[in-house]
């Protein structure tokens, strides 16, 4: 009967997993080094930032004169885009779609600005996504309470729990069951995006969630869905729902 | 448009160890990858770091393609007069970025 004991505990283990109370959550932060912590803390040394300048810039550019630039419908980012990061993803009014944030970015660009939207992973998109994520810093995420957003958390979370791709992993047989303990040589984190876009060592550059995930899935050994898929945006919008009570980072830096 | 991340103290007492530290954003393209068609992707790396104190150049770098994108350098010198730290990056395609920094010494 040796064999019960360990079965026993890992599906205590996964019993427990999803259920994190606000004290028990931690920041993929917190699972690194500490030179890593360093440098995502020192702006002048979190190579993120080099992108949130140029997300300013972004902000301002007024490059052709029929368009509006972002600053000015929307004024200084400091104050107007203080916490938009937390409302994201969230319910486009007009077309009923869920949109995650650089999804508005490139809406707003297509029917305030009569411009093209930019293509996803563009160091432009990242940019402008990061500077406008950067003015939540330090704030606590509080998810919507957006009652039509429930269906598309709970699609996220069915996603989340789902058994995909030729190894017949989830994202919960990992970062619910054994978040702190070890991958190969990588510690798994508890998978809450507080820092996003952020900056991958590994990528040596700025990256967004749907790439995390996107690279979660390769590694799992199924098809990713592609950019901008709504179950991509989906499991964004669980995965901020389930991150309630942590800070945003952005721009993180991670290994 | 490249952007730079420059740390240097704004003040400094005569004779103080300072540690500088410099950031450029660049891709470092290594020239040794493909892209998705099959072709080598051209080496573009910034090959040359140097900082000017006064004028005067006080450390330079040649850096090399194993060397990561954005790349960080941190050094330390000594604070002797106050006036303007330059620092200059240059690539394979003979950009040259610059940028200062004024120190004040005290």
């Amino acid at each position: 009967m040796g064999w019960r004991l360990p079965l026993l505990a890992a599906a205590a283990l996964l019993l427990s997993g999803g259920f994190l109370q606000a004290d028990e959550k931690k920041s993929g932060f917190d699972f690194m080094a500490p030179e890593t912590q360093a440098m995502q803390e020192d702006d002048l040394s979190n190579p993120g930032m080099l992108s949130i300048a140029e997300g300013e810039a972004l902000w301002q550019a007024r490059d052709n004169p029929h368009r509006a630039a972002c600053a000015q419908c929307h004024g200084e980012a400091r104050q107007s885009m203080r916490g938009a990061a937390m409302r994201y993803p969230q319910i486009d009014k007009r077309s009923g779609q869920l949109i995650d944030l650089q999804g508005r970015i490139n809406l707003c660009r297509q029917e305030k600005q009569s411009a093209p939207p930019f293509a996803f992973e563009s160091p432009a998109l990242l940019a402008l996504t990061a500077y406008v994520a950067h003015q939540s810093r330090g704030q606590v995420i509080a998810p919507s309470q957006d009652a039509k957003l429930d269906r598309h958390r709970q699609n996220g979370q069915a996603l989340f729990e789902r058994r995909l791709g030729q190894l017949g992993l989830s994202c919960a047989a990992c970062h619910d069951a054994f978040p702190g303990q070890r991958l190969g040589g990588s510690i798994i984190p508890q998978a809450h995006p507080t820092a996003y876009p952020l900056y991958r060592l590994e990528w040596q550059a700025l990256g967004s969630l749907q790439r995390r995930l996107r690279n979660c899935m390769i590694g799992m050994r199924a098809e990713p869905f592609p950019y901008g898929a709504q179950e991509l945006i989906e499991l964004e919008a669980y995965l901020m729902s389930r991150a309630k009570g942590l800070k945003i980072e952005t721009p993180g830096v991670r290994p | 448009m490249t952007r730079a991340l420059i740390n240097v103290p704004k003040q400094a007492r005569a004779g103080e160890i300072i540690e500088i530290k410099a950031m450029i954003a660049h891709v470092m393209e290594t020239g040794y990858r493909r892209d998705a068609g099959g072709s080598a992707i051209e080496r573009n790396i910034i090959n040359r770091f140097t900082c000017f104190y006064d004028g005067a150049e006080i450390f330079a770098a040649e850096l090399f393609p194993a060397i990561s994108a954005n790349p960080f350098i941190a050094f330390s010198t000594i604070a002797t007069k106050s006036g303007a730290i330059a620092f200059a990056w240059t690539d394979d395609k003979g950009n040259t970025e610059t940028t200062t920094a004024e120190i004040k010494v005290v």
